[in-house]
């Protein structure tokens, strides 16, 4: 294993792939804050350019897209609410009402040591447990799939908005019902199309997420620009705050980062979940672990809650790259095309890539973690420049969003449908907004929909139409008590709530 | 007796959901998938039901938290001219094409929110419209449909 470290090591110390991680952290930077354009448009945009490459020298410069990219989503999530990527959703949980309150400098540095954190966690991880982890993903079946994803929805519903469970869970429905639009994945009937063609592919995640989050916020913003309170917040945007981080912060940020990663990496390494669920789970996983002064600060720009999400995140896409390196099963879409990648060149992942190309497989581990420090070197002293988009006067910025939110959806499908669909949803939601429907359970549900159906369709089928499968196996049973707990004490707090 | 937006909402939802569960009744299986443990319109039956009870958990139980909205300070006017800007960008996007319509539709929001610098409202839109248009289309070779730059012959 040494040799092979040290091997990966040679290949991406080169001087010119040093040169290609930088180009690719730089460009994937910024397609990443782009609307619509995620790690995966940016990886699948590099495919032809590393073709002329070695094949290390090109999956080097993948691995720095993919990271910038990253990055690059979390920082349109935290400076204008607009996550381009389903992973970065939670980070705007936080990131962004720590933007507006004047600290932008400061949630765009935090994202970045996160980010780091959790990756460098993560690549540890994976040098030393991937061939074994391998076994663990294949223990979850599809009843734990399910479980686990209804664990994210109501774990995501019971923090969102204090008090608002029910409209929590109205909104993951509603999130589940918009996902359900468009053509069965397994017998190609379309539902809920009302014979429009436009809508038989279903509707699309950046769709939904522009209009949720980007054009219901800036809609807000003008709504309630003559609200005394909304004023007071705009004077804040003009400050850009610090990026240095003062000891509490830091000391917040070292409790949050280790767990986050481990919960990352191995929600990560679970095939299909993905950084989604990692950073959904993590953001609920980090309310339950801190103070209740800290709760009380969810979602109004709290350090933990903005750490969490960014740490899983990166552990979760870390651990994404064990599935696909040891079983050759891309768990997510961002490592399918990746995997596209590997075998244009010629690369055939699997338990056999281990032994037969080590060089391979540890130049790509390693060129990972490259990827992530050339990231950080790169980016800090970038942030006070990047966060420089807030102090645009709000006259300039808001018709920036729209036009962003609409050019986003508008690159994905070319037609007007999508982009009146968009500001229908749009408007909904900010009406929705303003009496406190929170959005993200929306979102989550969304996001999720497909797979929980997939997963409920298998486990259905396995049983033979009975509902046994929640409680057959220990593994789905110990989830399904978890929900059960956060339901029922959702309840009772309501309940004891209204009683005092 | 006053109800609250928040329940109207919900009583809205609730309607809503009742349609989503008659509809995903009405979902077209095949004849071999009409018995099967599930099959097409499972899902959706599931989650119509959801709402329904969602809903109306949500109508009948007293708000434990009601959302305080001052209707009086909202700013309808500029927000009902965004969105119908908002629409008329997307009718004329693919007609009109992209640089000239987006850069319109930049130039007339930055008015109507009250902006008045006219040489920033100038560079924030066409020329602003111009680079984006070239980082998409020159340089990640994103196709971009224009017909008033086809015809005034800048792009092929």
């Amino acid at each position: 294993m040494i040799e092979g470290i040290l091997i990966g090591l040679e290949t991406a110390f080169s001087l010119k792939n040093l040169i290609m991680v930088m180009i690719g952290c730089f460009a994937g930077t910024i397609i990443g804050m782009l609307p619509g354009l995620g790690p995966m448009t940016a990886i699948a945009l590099m495919i032809p350019i590393t073709y002329g490459f070695e094949p290390s020298t090109g999956l080097i410069l993948m691995a720095g897209v993919y990271y910038g990219a990253v990055f690059g989503g979390s920082t349109s999530s935290i400076l204008i609410n607009a996550p381009g990527i389903p992973g970065t959703v939670a980070t705007s949980f936080d990131g962004y009402p720590m933007a507006q309150q004047g600290k932008a400098g400061k949630a765009l540095a935090i994202a970045a040591y996160s980010s780091f954190a959790g990756g460098t966690i993560a690549a540890i991880f994976l040098l030393i447990a991937a061939p074994s982890l391998s076994k663990v993903s294949l223990a979850f079946r599809s009843p734990d799939y399910f479980g686990l994803m209804i664990l994210g929805l109501t774990a995501v519903s019971a923090f969102s908005a204090k008090g608002h469970f029910l409209k929590a869970m109205m909104m993951v429905v509603l999130g589940l019902m918009l996902a359900s639009v468009g053509q069965d994945t397994l017998s190609d009937i379309p539902r809920f199309t009302f014979q429009n063609m436009n809508l038989s592919d279903g509707i699309s995640f950046v769709l939904v997420v522009m209009a949720t989050f980007a054009m219901s916020e800036a809609l807000t913003i003008i709504f309630k620009a003559n609200d005394p309170t909304r004023i007071a917040k705009q004077i804040s945007l003009s400050q850009l705050g610090s990026i240095k981080l003062d000891k509490l912060e830091t000391k917040k940020m070292i409790t949050t980062i280790p767990r986050s990663s481990v919960l990352g990496f191995i929600i990560g390494v679970l095939p299909g979940a993905g950084s989604t669920i990692a950073s959904f789970l993590a953001y609920g996983m980090e309310r339950n672990f801190v103070n209740d002064e800290e709760k009380q600060k969810f979602g109004k720009g709290s350090v933990n809650g903005l750490a969490a999400p960014e740490t899983a995140n990166n552990a979760a896409c870390s651990g994404s790259f064990v599935p696909l390196l040891t079983l050759g099963i891309p768990g997510s879409g961002t490592t399918a095309v990746m995997l596209g990648a590997l075998l244009g060149f010629g690369i055939q992942p699997g338990p056999r890539l281990y032994q037969t190309n080590p060089e391979i497989f540890w130049s790509v581990i390693m060129s990972m973690y490259i990827g992530m420090v050339i990231l950080l070197i790169l980016n800090l002293p970038l942030i006070p420049y990047i966060a420089r988009v807030l102090a645009t006067p709000r006259t300039f910025l808001i018709p920036l969003i729209l036009f962003f939110s609409v050019t986003g959806i508008y690159l994905m499908s070319f037609n007007n449908f999508d982009i009146y669909m968009m500001i229908g949803i749009a408007v909904v939601a900010t009406i929705l907004r303003l009496y406190d429907f929170p959005m993200p359970p929306l979102i989550l549900a969304f996001v999720l929909g497909g797979l929980m159906e997939e997963n409920l369709r298998r486990s259905l089928l396995i049983s033979d139409g009975s509902w046994n499968f929640l409680w057959d196996r220990p593994l789905t049973l110990t989830i399904m008590c978890i929900i059960a707990i956060i339901v029922f004490w959702q309840i009772f707090k309501s309940f004891k709530h209204k009683i005092n | 007796m006053k109800i609250s937006p928040s329940k109207i909402i919900s009583l809205l939802f609730f309607i809503f959901s009742g349609f989503y569960l008659h509809t995903a009744h009405q979902i077209q299986v095949f004849t071999f998938d009409e018995n099967a443990a599930f099959n097409a319109k499972t899902f959706p039956i599931y989650l119509g039901y959801a709402g329904l009870i969602f809903s109306a958990l949500y109508i009948i139980l007293p708000e434990t938290r009601p959302s305080n909205v001052n209707l009086k300070v909202l700013d309808y006017k500029k927000t009902i001219t965004l969105v119908i800007l908002m629409v008329l960008y997307g009718l004329t996007i693919l007609r009109v094409g992209y640089f000239l319509s987006t850069s319109i539709f930049l130039v007339l929001s930055y008015v109507v929110l009250g902006e008045r610098k006219w040489l920033w409202i100038f560079l924030l839109s066409f020329p602003f419209v111009a680079i984006f248009m070239y980082l998409l289309h020159g340089l990640l070779n994103i196709y971009l449909r224009d017909p008033f730059l086809q015809y005034i012959g800048v792009m092929g």
